[in-house]
């Protein structure tokens, strides 16, 4: 009980601000060209805007401590008092400062967003597609079966541009990876594009941004920022098929996936399962969360997501399965073979 | 004490004519009166005391929200009740609270302050109100029936569309933005028209009250964004009723199309809410500063043009859905420029205190905290302002703390000290000041502690609109200091109400002018006589109860007959009398019709054409016309302005 | 302070034409209203006539005939509209019950033809965005038609009913000022409704 209050007075210390800085789904760390761009601007914000703030405070507190002084007894002023031009200039005054403000920041508002809409030469192509409530990700490449197939994680390689096309299968989401980039929405109907040139390895996250329904709060992705060499041992281990099964609890696992619901959804590459409502699960095991984020990838939360995934996410489009516990064993003996 | 209460009006007549007026205008006694009343204060009254109730229970629903978020994956409530919550709370708040307080505000003081017997419209405010309460009781019934909207108070198609809303709830909530809008333009129009054509004989637009001006404006600006709204929900309810596609991108209609026309109204309904509260805030400043607020005219101006540049914002909501960059930037500019005339306001008022003599009195307390908490507002608005640092920042929870900055900064607390401060006139009793500093202090801090940390969850990458969040995402933290905070703002708000409720009934009788300040409205006793003044007061400058020397008031308006004087527009010359009409059934019936109209037309389009008849029906029975007034009064008949030879 | 007599409000007449009375800013306050509605109705359409490849987006524009007819028509009304106007504020009986009578009947014939425009619009509500926009459009404009037609037929009746007094008079007067406006804001819309489609590349 003690640690409550303690928690609490950190949280209220004002240098939270400053020093809470790092993160993996924040705006203050920026990790790529146009983060950083943008967080030029929020710097430039803080120091005019907080300027001004402090200017109205300090005139606001003058007058709190000038209404201190005796009141002269007297009728009520209607206008023309002594002070009267001496405001009306201190006014003028105050207009030229905010038109000077305004216009400061108007213009790195403005070079800012034209250096965001700069794409690098060669970028990396993604598609991304949002559904109701996960990411479908997609690799260009040619011919077709170049084309990477992943759902809810993104692969960059490091300091090169990337020009990330955006669709949406059913409503309006938004992509956002706040250490990359700013949002922008996946429109049904239309096609956006979105900018990133990753400058820093590690691991990031990024959620849905425009209410999309009823789990609109467990829509996130991952993007991982890697060497050029380690991305492409990625895209090359991600177009390959998928394992064959060793033991006969995978092959039971197999049989399971392919006669039950799951085939009807997802695809595994290799395996007769060619769904295409979910998640590419062809080489699930390389992702570090499942359900869009809602669940660590691991053996327990795997076979909690599969056992009852409206338990885990109520509304979402998988349904419960029943699979006896031997049954949900096998099945998930298989899926982490999906390396 | 007795020698304050009873201190006489100054525009009261002799006994006689006070008595005949006050039969003339008055309300019939018991409910049928209740029923059938016009008089603009009764129903401005009801007005607020609805607008009251309706914060209540968006509050509560926002308590319900911070309670869930307070901690992460608190399970507490599930992701559809969630989402239900957040959107009744949104929609309740910004249709059926802050819009209508304001007009409400507005329906009660605007006789009082320009000097007139009545409103414009009387039957027209009558069912405005109405219309108003049926639309927010068919959305608290439809919450209660659990199909309450799940869209959010914005409603973006195609989440919103036949696709992706099933059932009711998107049209029963596309159906109270009407009900709600209908009530908001009625009012509008009786407003603009009084403050117009209403005023005191020598109430010039240069002597027009502050409050007056920015309920001018904000007529206006309900007038030319509400039919905005209007076609965008009923597009949206014919998409998704009879198969149209104004919505539908595989039929050639747009998604896009639903947010501009929202927004088109969105943005300058935010304003619409704003600048009353701005009035607000000069009529108190003058008062307890004891000077006229400094710059009148650059007042003026900045009502005016903040009213007229928010129409040219809207696409500010729109940057993150792809349109090309060299439009956005238009917007960019747009949005920071208004920042100018609420600057120009901010110094103004600050200036009226430091050059007045101030009274920190809890009315005065609410402008010290309006100035702190708007302007904070302001600015995090001029940083959403921005296209790139926007594109971070949209759909967070640094969004969320904006919007209550500005919202509850800059209208909620002018809103609650003008409510402080004018409660003397409309009850005749003093609200305890002891109470009113406390609710103050709690409101002020309160609001601090739930609305400051959500900036820095923005910031730490916390989307809005969220049931829930992962524990390892760092923000529980300050969650649970903003679910404190949101405690104790409500039970400040809970002291500031009951603070009035008992001084309703047992508070310290009010003379006249409790505050000495200088408007009409304090010139008459507390509360008004149903005919508001007597005598007709004639105004010969700003703050005409501040002018030295005796007060001049006119006589000659018939005392037998219901009748308002009607003024010139720019200099208020007394031009014509005009009759007023009478307690009525027809707004009631009227309404009634008109909900069943909009109520069954959810269900079936077809009620559109039948029930537009027992509509047609009640509004013949309203406008049905009666004896001329001009033979009532006996008036002369032979020079009749606007007429021809 | 003390309050001091300065005048009287007696002599006032108590009725007025147009601005200086309170039905005629009712009917201003509509009109603001009314005329935000048609322009962003207009504006809808533009847009979503910018966003498609062909438009109309199956082809087949409304029947030119029946639209221009009503443009004729309302055009042409205005002349009795504003004799109408005339009268009533001479306050002349006689004339007003006339023009009135032309006017009404004038307002019946421009129902007829709207029926008529609707039966060759060519387009269904419920076929794609561009019905669905342009029957917006064309009924938006019939509820004003149908209300300032029942607004004419009542103001009309109690001119043959009633005793006319002066407030009679400027109802007529005001209903004349309305009719102007719905007159008005029939030319955008004919020209987007019956025009577009065949300027549109």
């Amino acid at each position: 009980m003690t640690r409550l209050p303690a928690r609490l007075a950190l949280a209220a210390a004002p240098g939270l601000v400053l020093c809470s800085c790092r993160g993996v789904q924040t705006m203050l760390d920026p990790a790529g060209d146009q983060a950083r761009d943008i967080d030029v601007v929020w710097r430039a914000m803080l120091i005019v805007c907080g300027g001004m703030y402090l200017l109205v405070l300090g005139f606001l507190a003058w007058a709190l401590w000038r209404a201190r002084r005796p009141a002269p007894v007297g009728a009520p002023a209607i206008g023309h008092t002594p002070a009267e031009r001496t405001l009306e200039r201190s006014l003028s005054a105050w207009v030229a400062l905010i038109v000077a403000g305004l216009v400061t920041l108007v213009t790195i508002s403005f070079l800012v967003d034209r250096s965001l809409a700069e794409v690098g030469p060669q970028p990396l192509r993604v598609k991304v597609t949002a559904h109701q409530w996960w990411w479908q990700v997609d690799y260009d490449g040619s011919p077709q079966s170049q084309i990477v197939s992943t759902a809810n994680e993104l692969h960059l390689p490091l300091n090169r541009p990337a020009v990330v096309e955006l669709q949406a299968h059913d409503v309006i989401h938004s992509f956002w990876a706040p250490n990359l980039a700013g949002k922008v929405d996946l429109i049904p109907g239309r096609t956006n594009y979105v900018a990133i040139t990753p400058r820093r390895l590690g691991g990031f996250r990024g959620q849905c941004a425009e209410f999309c329904g009823l789990e609109h709060a467990k829509m996130a992705f991952d993007v991982t920022v890697e060497s050029p060499e380690a991305f492409e041992a990625w895209r090359r281990s991600q177009l390959a098929e998928a394992q064959v099964p060793t033991n006969a609890q995978q092959v039971h696992g197999q049989q399971l996936f392919q006669t039950k619901a799951c085939v009807m959804c997802h695809r595994i590459q290799g395996a007769e399962a060619g769904g295409s409502t979910g998640p590419d699960l062809t080489h699930l095991m390389s992702r570090r969360h499942i359900a869009a984020g809602a669940l660590r990838n691991s053996r327990g939360d795997l076979a909690a997501w599969i056992a009852d995934p409206q338990g885990v996410k109520p509304g979402t489009t998988m349904p419960r399965v029943p699979l006896t516990s031997d049954e949900l064993n096998d099945v998930v003996a298989y899926l982490e073979m999906l390396k | 004490m007795t020698g304050v209460a009873e201190a006489r009006a100054l525009t009261a007549l002799d006994v006689d004519g006070e008595q005949a007026l006050a039969r003339t205008w008055a309300t019939p006694r018991g409910l049928w009166g209740f029923l059938t009343t016009v008089d603009a204060k009764e129903i401005g009254k009801r007005y607020v005391v609805t607008g009251l109730a309706f914060l209540a229970l968006g509050g509560v629903l926002a308590l319900v929200m911070r309670t869930q978020l307070a901690r992460p994956e608190s399970g507490l409530i599930s992701p559809d009740r969630y989402n239900q919550i957040f959107s009744m709370h949104g929609t309740t708040m910004m249709f059926l609270f802050a819009v209508p307080i304001m007009e409400a505000m507005g329906l009660y003081l605007t006789p009082l302050m320009v000097g007139s017997r009545t409103m414009a419209f009387p039957r027209l405010n009558a069912f405005s109100y109405w219309i108003y309460l049926a639309g927010g009781v068919m959305l608290y019934v439809a919450y209660l029936l659990n199909i309450a909207p799940e869209a959010g108070w914005t409603a973006y198609v195609p989440l919103s569309g036949p696709e992706y809303s099933a059932g009711k709830r998107t049209d029963i909530w596309a159906q109270m933005v009407t009900f709600t809008e209908v009530a908001g333009l009625a009012a509008a129009v009786s407003m603009a028209t009084t403050i117009l054509k209403m005023r005191a004989p020598g109430m010039s637009l240069a002597r027009l009250p502050l409050f007056m001006w920015s309920m001018l404006t904000t007529s206006f600006m309900v007038m030319l964004a509400m039919p905005a709204v209007m076609l965008a929900t009923s597009f949206l309810i014919s998409d998704r009723l009879i198969g149209t596609h104004f919505y539908n991108e595989a039929e050639g209609g747009s998604n896009l199309l639903y947010q501009h026309l929202f927004w088109f109204f969105g943005h300058p309904e935010v304003y619409i809410i704003f600048l009353p509260g701005l009035g607000m805030v000069s009529e108190i400043t003058a008062t307890f500063c004891r000077r006229s607020v400094f710059g009148y005219p650059v007042m003026v101006l900045s009502l005016l043009s903040t009213g007229f540049l928010a129409f040219g914002l809207w696409v500010h909501h729109m940057f993150a859905t792809g349109l090309p960059h060299l439009g956005d930037s238009f917007y960019t500019a747009a949005s920071m420029t208004i920042a100018l005339p609420a600057g120009v306001q901010i110094f103004c008022w600050i200036a009226t205190l430091w050059d007045g003599k101030p009274r920190f009195a809890t009315p005065l307390l609410f402008v010290v905290g309006f100035v702190i908490t708007f302007v904070a507002g302001g600015l995090s608005g001029v940083m959403l302002a921005s296209v790139p640092l926007d594109l971070q920042v949209h759909d967070t929870y640094f969004v969320v703390a904006h919007f209550h900055y500005v919202l509850i900064g800059g209208a909620v607390f002018p809103l609650l000290g003008g409510i402080y401060y004018w409660f003397p006139k409309v009850t005749g009793r003093m609200p305890d000041e002891v109470a009113g500093k406390w609710s103050f202090w709690l409101i002020f801090l309160g609001f601090h502690l739930t609305f400051f940390p959500m900036h820095i969850l923005g910031l730490r990458g916390m989307p809005r609109r969220v049931y829930t969040y992962g524990a390892d995402m760092g923000w529980a933290d300050l969650n649970l200091l903003s679910t404190l905070g949101a405690y104790l703002l409500a039970s400040g708000l809970l002291v500031y109400l009951l603070n009035l409720v008992v001084a309703a009934r047992r508070g310290w009788p009010a003379g006249p002018n409790p505050w000495n300040a200088g408007g009409l409205e304090w010139a008459t006793s507390s509360p008004p006589p149903p005919h508001n003044f007597g005598a007709t007061p004639v105004v010969e400058g700003r703050e005409p109860l501040w002018l030295p020397g005796e007060f001049p008031v006119m006589h000659g308006l018939d005392v037998e007959h219901r009748e308002v004087l009607l003024t010139t527009i720019a200099d208020g010359k007394p031009d014509i009398r005009e009759g007023s009409p009478g307690p009525s059934i027809w707004p009631l019936l009227s309404a009634l019709a008109v909900s069943l109209l909009f109520i069954g037309s959810i269900f079936d389009e077809w009620f559109l054409v039948w029930a537009a008849i027992p509509v047609m029906l009640c509004l013949i029975g309203w406008f049905w016309p009666k004896s001329s007034h001009s033979k009532l009064v006996k008036a002369p008949d032979d020079k009749i302005p606007g007429a021809l030879a | 302070m003390t309050a001091r007599l300065v005048g009287d409000l007696s002599p006032l007449p108590a009725a007025g034409f147009r601005s200086h009375g309170l039905w005629f800013w009712a009917a201003m306050g509509f009109m603001v209203i009314e005329g935000a509605g048609f322009a962003l109705a207009c504006a809808a359409y533009i847009y979503l006539m910018n966003g498609a490849r062909e438009w109309p987006l199956d082809g087949v524009a409304p029947d030119l005939g029946w639209g221009t007819a009503m443009a004729v028509l309302l055009v042409a009304s205005l002349v009795p509209n504003a004799l109408m106007s005339r009268a009533s504020r001479r306050r002349l009986a006689g004339p007003t019950q006339l023009w009135a009578g032309v006017v009404f009947v004038l307002n019946t014939l421009a129902l007829v033809v709207r029926g008529f425009e609707f039966l060759h619009l060519n387009t269904r509500w419920d076929a794609n965005a561009y019905g669905s926009i342009v029957w917006a459009l064309i009924l938006l404009h019939t509820v004003h038609l149908l209300t300032d037609f029942i607004d004419t037929c009542f103001v009309t009746l109690l001119l043959f009913t009633h005793p006319i007094d002066t407030e009679r008079f400027s109802d007529v007067d005001d209903d004349s000022v309305y009719w102007g406006f719905v007159v008005a804001c029939w030319l955008p819309i004919y020209l987007l409704i019956y025009w577009a489609p065949r300027w549109a590349p």
